[in-house]
């Protein structure tokens, strides 16, 4: 597989005090950590602890109620919108169009985001490297649940992002998919920068630092 | 120019969707052919005035674009690929996108609606096309930009099905009553000049609502 395409661009995710309410139910609070690639997070705790709503804020899809969150390449501060485009992001809560094939799925995404017709070879390669070639063509909607986990794979990887946010990155693949996860978070952690949320203990020790977050740390308002 | 691309590659997107899983297209066709369908009954042999048939012109489109132009959102939400969209473009890619499919699909709506009335009702005859050509396109674009972000608003929302007509009647109301005056013009038979004022208050009304909305949808769109 493919390393990210600007491994000599350092990249550095800095959260300061994040805290989370959902209406007066705060979730987590004064979350801090800083990532500068290369470099891996796991952020552990219970269900309910807020690990998923943790990696959707430092992937920019939701917003932290206090805290803040800056992202800067080579040293140059940027903001979320454009940091996107260096973020790969698996979770449970993010779907692939049902009515479109697995080909056309990562073909019309890729326009979107790049605005580029030349990815056809990077779809191809990531396809086969999640074993998903010979489906190609098959509608989304009649894959498995861990043929749909395998194609957010190569989905999140298209663009050989820097940042790799994986939440439960092994629920429902097989032995197979999960070897070749291990893989893929292999070769991003070692330049890149990795973010596992989990409560997989043996997930977690795939990463270097970890973040416990949850009721315990956080004992309420 | 990559976001004229990127913005494209969204109503492309959501073309081949719609083709597809016809999530709006049956929804909105089915109530055009019911609503004209219960007008034509209750009509029967009556002569009504062009002011009844413009009203009633509008308000087949108003409810069936009610029923139709908030998938657009909702059936992101509902599938739980509005997260995947916001990964791969910035909001006002998605918004104009959107923006612009909505606009096809209340023309497509217009036009559907304006071909069975001129079918259907004999005392529906268009005598000044231009004024009745400005008026759909107009009217049109100002259902879609109001229908857009009402849309992206109630997706967020826990009952969506009810909350659309509710929030959308009092935004649409200027809308409705100019686009109303407008195709009476149009069935009357009057000149470009006399609805000039009608066309104005449009395009104001398209104009305040994309700009409001563009503004909006950031914070619509992410939490």
């Amino acid at each position: 597989m493919e390393s990210g395409c600007h491994p000599l661009n350092p990249i550095t995710i800095t959260a300061q005090g994040l805290s989370k309410n959902f209406n007066r139910r705060a979730i987590f609070k004064d979350v801090s950590f800083t990532l500068s690639s290369p470099a891996s997070l796991s952020i552990t705790g219970k269900n309910g602890a807020g690990k998923s709503t943790l990696s959707k804020i430092i992937a920019g899809l939701i917003s932290s109620t206090r805290g803040s969150l800056t992202y800067s390449i080579d040293g140059n501060q940027t903001g979320i919108e454009e940091f996107k485009h260096h973020i790969g992001f698996v979770s449970p809560y993010l779907n692939l169009y049902d009515e479109f094939t697995a080909l056309e799925n990562l073909q019309i995404l890729s326009r979107i985001r790049t605005a580029s017709r030349q990815q056809n070879e990077r779809i191809k390669e990531l396809l086969t490297l999640v074993g998903l070639w010979d489906r190609r063509d098959d509608f989304v909607g009649t894959f498995s649940s861990g043929m749909k986990q395998r194609l957010k794979y190569a989905f999140a990887l298209l663009h050989n992002p820097e940042v790799l946010i994986l939440d439960e990155p092994t629920s429902n693949l097989d032995a197979d998919g999960i070897e070749v996860i291990k893989k893929i978070i292999l070769e991003q952690k070692k330049r890149n920068i990795l973010v596992i949320a989990t409560n997989d203990k043996e997930e977690a020790t795939w990463c270097t630092q970890q973040t416990p977050i949850g009721a315990k740390q956080h004992p309420g308002i | 120019m990559n976001v004229m691309v990127s913005i494209w590659a969204v109503v492309s997107k959501d073309i081949r969707s719609e083709l597809r899983t016809r999530y709006a297209l049956n929804a909105l066709l089915m109530f055009v052919v019911t609503s004209v369908a219960t007008i034509l009954f209750a009509l029967r042999e009556d002569e009504v005035s062009t002011d009844v048939l413009s009203g009633m012109f509008w308000v087949v489109i108003f409810f069936s674009a009610m029923s139709g132009l908030s998938r657009i959102f909702v059936s992101e939400e509902e599938r739980g690929t509005a997260m995947t969209l916001q990964l791969v473009a910035s909001p006002s890619e998605v918004y104009f996108g959107k923006l612009i499919f909505n606009c096809g699909l209340t023309l497509v709506l217009s036009s559907a609606v304006t071909v069975l009335y001129l079918v259907v009702f004999p005392a529906f005859i268009i005598k000044s096309a231009v004024v009745f050509l400005m008026t759909i396109l107009l009217g049109s674009l100002g259902f879609a930009s109001s229908a857009t972000i009402i849309a992206a608003i109630i997706a967020k929302a826990n009952t969506k099905g009810t909350l659309y007509p509710v929030l959308s009647f009092p935004i649409l109301i200027p809308l409705l009553m100019t686009v109303m005056k407008s195709t009476t013009r149009a069935l009357d038979g009057d000149s470009v000049t006399a609805a000039l004022s009608d066309f104005q208050i449009l395009v104001s009304y398209v104009m305040i609502m994309i700009a409001g909305s563009s503004l909006l949808f950031d914070y619509v769109w992410k939490d």
